[in-house]
């Protein structure tokens, strides 16, 4: 007996009538979530015409890919947008996931001085508010370095995360400790344990973190938007942003970018949805 | 629960694996606090900076917009909150009776937002509060004889319309953790539940709430410090509009900074929202702290 009641033999309609009308709430309350997505991706294949998005129908009349070709000649740095946001996501995917990975294991697993110190600060570190980096951060690489419009001002403060450095520590210190040592009986050094025994062991939360750091990095507006001026730096969420003018927007063409730029993630999704819905889980139970 | 004895082989191996993410902490987290307070008591100026004193924190307490700001960021942290958390406990609630691929399913679909463009969606979202009597949710809200409103760009509703957008693209992160403490919970405590007769709302009211509160208060420590730092659909859907009803703390401060170029200014106000955020933070955990174990 679980939270629901069950229901036998006679009584066995009562638990499919309950079913059934929970089924219908929740494709209710789907619908509502869903629809922008959906509206995002039938206002592509509409008319590329410049509009604040009124005229448009829920349902595609004469779908067309003009949207799809005049997001593409928008600007002629229109694929550089798409690019830029691969290089950035994927960079600091792979920076996020050695770097953290490695330091998650140390805090865990190594014994040296100060590193309960180091930890505890960097715990204390994901807790500033991004408003309080965000002007200093600024001043010094854009000011200062003059790094504005550059590929390391986009990647460089992301590309290890006190997050994935925590969610890295808090897997690491479940990996039982008599199989590190006796690695270290047999002669190995801590780089040769952490690559031959202890990464092969942890593929699914450095899956986890991989993909979780793609998608924030790949949807992240606010700080590429900051950094880059110049339209060839500008990544993809940023350069949809200027389909939109002060009174008039190309809301088909921006929503054409939308839709290409959410494919990859969406099949990411998908075809990983087991390890994402993990990765939420994970950095929540455990803390 | 470490491993071994202190050996300098290993030690020299710790110090290697911390030493990048350690220079980028140092860079991009430590050195910019510090400059932040450093900023916050200057007059900044590219050549050279002065000292100000406490000109920035005292500005910043006789503008009548950053009181405005903070009322505007506590009405929208706690009403988005709060209706988050309650209705994603309900959907977790919902989704429980069905297998594990359907749970999985709903789990995605609820998700999704969070993965598709934050950009793309705060300008559909825009579209479906369009003014006109045509536009989508006034139609949908006038089969049921409501009037037409101007969603974003009235008074009356425009912290209303970015709350509801919040509370829809936001559920799928609680309903995945709500759902991961539900399942968690031992069913001796309903089947105790049976056998004195209790109803499903018994079972929800005494039993399962009461149990996953720790998970509520995790929910509500980070919705609402998510919320103080609410920025992107402001500044993309209303830019603090109309009459700055909308207008939060993380816009003023981005305002302040990239907009007038005040960065003493916007650094006492963000420090000022730090403080804030860290009292409220604290007094959670200890009202909390009494009766919940982790």
């Amino acid at each position: 007996m679980g939270l629901y009641k069950k229901y036998y033999g006679k009584y066995l309609y009562k638990g499919i009538i309950r079913n059934i009308l929970l089924t219908l709430a929740l494709l209710l309350l789907s619908v509502v979530v869903l629809f922008p997505i959906y509206y995002m991706i039938v206002s592509a294949f509409g008319p590329a015409v410049e509009s604040g998005g009124g005229s448009y129908s829920l349902i595609p009349r004469n779908p067309t890919l003009d949207s799809f070709k005049f997001f593409f000649q928008f600007s002629e740095y229109s694929v550089r947008w798409l690019l830029n946001s691969l290089i950035v996501a994927g960079v600091c995917t792979v920076t996020n996931v050695i770097f953290a990975g490695l330091a998650g294991y140390a805090f865990a697993k190594i014994r040296f001085r100060g590193s309960s110190f180091l930890f505890y600060l960097m715990l204390i570190g994901m807790m500033i508010p991004s408003q309080i980096t965000q002007v200093p951060l600024y001043m010094m690489l854009v000011n200062k370095l003059h790094t504005g419009d550059t590929y390391f001002a986009l990647i460089a403060p992301s590309a290890v995360t006190c997050y994935n450095i925590f969610l890295a520590k808090q897997f690491f210190t479940s990996i039982p400790t008599p199989i590190i040592e006796s690695a270290k009986i047999e002669g190995c050094n801590q780089a040769q344990i952490f690559i031959k025994i202890v990464s092969p062991m942890s593929k699914s939360i450095l899956a986890v973190m991989a993909i979780m750091t793609f998608m924030t990095n790949w949807n992240t507006f606010f700080w590429p938007f900051l950094i880059s001026n110049r339209e060839e730096m500008q990544t993809i969420q940023v350069g949809l942003k200027n389909f939109s003018y002060a009174n008039t927007t190309y809301f088909a063409p921006m929503m054409a970018g939308a839709t290409v730029a959410s494919i990859p993630v969406i099949i990411l999704f998908f075809s990983m949805q087991k390890y994402f819905l993990e990765g939420v889980a994970v950095g929540a139970v455990k803390g | 629960m470490k491993g071994g004895k202190l050996t300098s082989r290993d030690s020299f191996w710790g110090y290697v694996f911390i030493a990048v993410p350690m220079l980028i902490f140092l860079a991009f987290t430590v050195y910019p606090v510090f400059s932040a307070v450093i900023t916050s008591f200057q007059d900044y100026k590219p050549l050279g900076s002065e000292f100000a004193g406490l000109e920035n924190y005292i500005n910043t307490f006789k503008n009548d917009l950053f009181y405005k700001a903070f009322k505007n960021t506590i009405v929208f942290s706690v009403t988005s909150v709060p209706i988050s958390i309650l209705v994603s406990f309900m959907i977790a609630i919902m989704i429980l009776p069905f297998r594990k691929k359907i749970q999985s399913m709903y789990k995605g679909i609820f998700y999704l937002p969070t993965v598709a463009s934050g950009v793309a969606l705060a300008f559909v979202w825009k579209w479906i509060f369009d003014s006109m009597p045509d536009g989508l949710l006034n139609s949908v809200l006038g089969v049921f004889g409501v009037e037409a409103q101007n969603w974003l760009g009235s008074k009356k509703t425009a912290m209303l319309s970015l709350v509801i957008m919040s509370v829809a693209s936001g559920l799928g992160q609680s309903i995945i953790i709500y759902m991961a403490a539900i399942l968690n919970v031992d069913p001796s405590y309903y089947e105790a539940a049976d056998v004195d007769g209790a109803r499903l709302w018994d079972k929800l009211r005494y039993i399962l709430w009461p149990l996953v509160k720790p998970t509520t208060v995790f929910l509500a420590i980070t919705g609402v410090i998510n919320g103080f730092q609410a920025f992107q659909n402001a500044y993309l859907m209303t830019g603090g509009g109309p009459d700055n009803e909308t207008t939060m703390v993380g816009l003023l401060i981005f305002n302040r900074a990239f907009k007038y170029f005040e960065y003493g200014e916007a650094c006492a106000q963000a420090i000022l929202l730090a403080i804030v955020i860290a009292v409220f933070t604290i007094i959670q955990f200890k009202v909390n702290s009494n009766d919940v174990e982790y």
